[in-house]
């Protein structure tokens, strides 16, 4: 959505349009686009990244400091923030979280997949498949899907309250463990909600599998954890569409970021080619660890895989929604509390790596570490910026359809291509400008 | 919708008929921020420091980058004073006071801490939905520095410091009116 009216301001012999501010982006950042001889000529995507702060923040505090700061990072993905965190440092110190605990994580990881998955699909992606500028303007008409929206994230943010502390910032989770677990009593107490939310999700599955999609479907290279037995939260080996098979200890081998001259951001690339990560990515490489509930209510709507179309994702997304609160009761019905909150932790010298999957993707973090406890380095490649390279090679992909268009048609088409990703580009403010400029 | 929009030095004592009848549930203060960014915080020490010095006279509550949370944060007040962050040009520690409960506020004057959907949206939505407390006042302060930081910049820290002061009486009065009533 423009917020803005285009101005044109002709210049010598291009254009330069300034097309405004788009919404329903996570984050800051501008889009240029330059279209020569009736071609796109080039695609560029600034972003300022909060992770390179932060990166520099880290050095020099204590391990026990950076599940609390990196929390910081995001005010969405908080607890993806501090699981690839805690498990980066149990790396190092040799220490393996099992049992009730591991389950826990699993779980408050579910609170963040609900919270973050019913708000990007209900109030920043459906706006664009009806025809809304707005999730308020979508809800003057479609106040029931939003309500049900709002009350699914709620059920989300309530497990993290619970298990978190605080529901945008977990504090709770720790090197080890938790500060405190909670009552078998005090996770029953969700249990109806949950099952509230685990109809509507279904619901969510129906409701967007009926929208109308662009036909556009890349050659994605889908990048995503893979696990044994589950579908993957906080573990699980690198795996790629195209044969990769890793561990996080092995990322920056494969993954290597670039500076562009153009932005602040740093682009990975996987071989040096843009890859995508996130629940696209996730439910092509895991759907097999989906549970039989789940994958019957997507045979049920009748979408075949994989589904390469990025439009797609809102489906993606409330899969895994549904998923996520499947996954949360089962949990909670198994849940005895552990004997202790925390495992004892014996510091070590040492790097140590660790990726876990963030509502958007996988979030890698590797620390190092000195005898003290201290952190000397900190390295963050958050999911965004895996997708970057990926976003404008689609956005180069799908513009050369639209470019006999207006501009404020052609701005309004950039934006949708770049909410599939659900991008989370600063994580602090959320000024995305669009810039288009073209030969006359 | 009414708008002030004030230096931090000109600041009005008398807030007469926004007094309402209340208890420590009717009223609620929600600060907003990300203590990260510099002046984007000074929602969040505001109402850290109403906290203390208000005690039982209203909830007051800090909120790290809340989105459409905001709704569920007011659910079952009937007077929400909101303090934010606003980047609208004016000079650094302007103190805007913007009453939510008539109309839209102005989207420019809102808001630098809460992403993907602002407070301003937050708010319509709200409104759209019928979930809006009867009266929502927002105290916008204006920032000068919103990089990666902790620290406010001293005409916000003033700012905030003026605030405190106005919603502290507001609160006293709708306490002396909801017991004289």
């Amino acid at each position: 959505m423009s917020e803005e009216s285009p101005v044109s301001q002709p210049a010598n012999s291009t254009r330069t349009i300034a097309i405004g501010t788009i919404a329903r982006v996570e984050g800051e950042g501008a889009l240029r686009v330059t279209v020569k001889q009736g071609a796109v000529h080039d695609v560029e995507l600034k972003i300022f990244e909060p992770p390179r702060f932060f990166e520099a923040f880290l050095q020099g505090r204590h391990y026990e400091e950076v599940p609390d700061i990196v929390a910081r990072i995001c005010g969405i993905c908080p607890v993806a923030y501090q699981m690839s965190a805690v498990h980066a440092i149990e790396r190092i110190f040799g220490l393996r979280v099992e049992g009730p605990l591991r389950d826990l994580r699993r779980l408050l990881y579910c609170g963040e997949w609900i919270e973050s998955h019913a708000l990007h699909v209900y109030l920043l992606h459906a706006p664009d498949f009806l025809g809304y500028e707005s999730g308020i303007a979508m809800a003057k008409d479609h106040a029931a899907a939003v309500t049900r929206g709002l009350r699914i994230k709620k059920a989300g943010n309530a497990l993290m309250t619970l298990l978190g502390g605080r529901s945008v910032h977990p504090v709770s989770v720790k090197v080890g463990g938790f500060s405190r677990v909670p009552s078998r009593r005090e996770l029953e107490g969700l249990r109806d909600e949950l099952l509230w939310a685990r109809d509507a999700a279904i619901d969510t599955i129906r409701w967007v599998a009926s929208f109308s999609y662009p036909d556009f479907v890349p050659d994605y290279t889908f990048v995503a954890l893979r696990h044994d037995r589950e579908y993957p939260f906080n573990e699980g080996r690198i795996v790629s569409s195209n044969g990769l098979d890793i561990t996080a200890d092995e990322f920056e081998r494969h993954c290597e970021e670039q500076q562009v001259p153009y932005s602040t951001a740093l682009h990975c690339r996987l071989h040096g080619a843009p890859y995508q990560v996130g629940p696209l990515a996730r439910v092509n490489l895991n759907h097999d660890r989906l549970p039989p509930a789940v994958m019957e209510v997507w045979a049920d709507v009748g979408l075949s895989l994989p589904l390469r179309n990025p439009f797609q994702g809102i489906v993606a997304r409330s899969v895994e929604m549904l998923y996520a609160l499947e996954e949360a009761l089962r949990l909670i019905d198994l849940y005895e509390p552990p004997p202790v909150s925390s495992l004892p932790v014996t510091v070590k010298a040492g790097v140590g790596m660790a990726c876990t999957e963030a509502p958007r993707g996988i979030l890698y973090h590797r620390y190092r570490i000195d005898q003290h406890g201290v952190i000397r380095e900190a390295k963050i490649v958050p999911p965004t910026s895996q997708n970057q390279g990926r976003i404008e090679e689609d956005l180069r992909l799908f513009l050369p359809r639209l470019l006999t268009e207006s501009d404020d048609v052609i701005a309004l088409a950039c934006e949708k291509v770049i909410r599939c990703y659900d991008p989370c580009i600063s994580c602090a403010t959320h000024f995305l400008k669009l810039e288009l400029q073209r030969d006359l | 919708m009414m708008t002030e929009a004030l230096r931090n030095d000109a600041m009005p004592h008398d807030v007469g008929s926004s007094c309402r009848p209340s208890d420590r549930t009717s009223v609620r203060i929600i600060g907003l921020g990300n203590e990260w960014r510099g002046d984007d915080a000074a929602g969040l020490v505001a109402a850290r420091r109403l906290r203390e010095k208000i005690g039982k006279g209203a909830q007051v509550i800090e909120a790290q980058q809340a989105g459409t949370d905001l709704l569920d944060l007011m659910d079952g007040a009937l007077v929400v004073l909101l303090i934010d962050a606003v980047s609208s040009g004016k000079p650094p520690g302007t103190i805007h006071r913007l009453d939510a409960s008539t109309g839209p506020i102005a989207r420019n004057l809102t808001c630098r801490s809460t992403h993907g959907v602002g407070v301003a949206e937050t708010i319509e939505l709200g409104r759209t939905l019928g979930r809006l407390p009867e009266r929502v006042i927002i105290y916008g302060i204006e920032v000068a520095e919103t990089g990666w930081g902790p620290s406010l910049s001293q005409p916000v820290e003033e700012a905030v410091g003026h605030v405190v002061a106005r919603i502290t009486q507001e609160v006293e009065e709708s306490q002396c009116t909801s017991s004289t009533s």
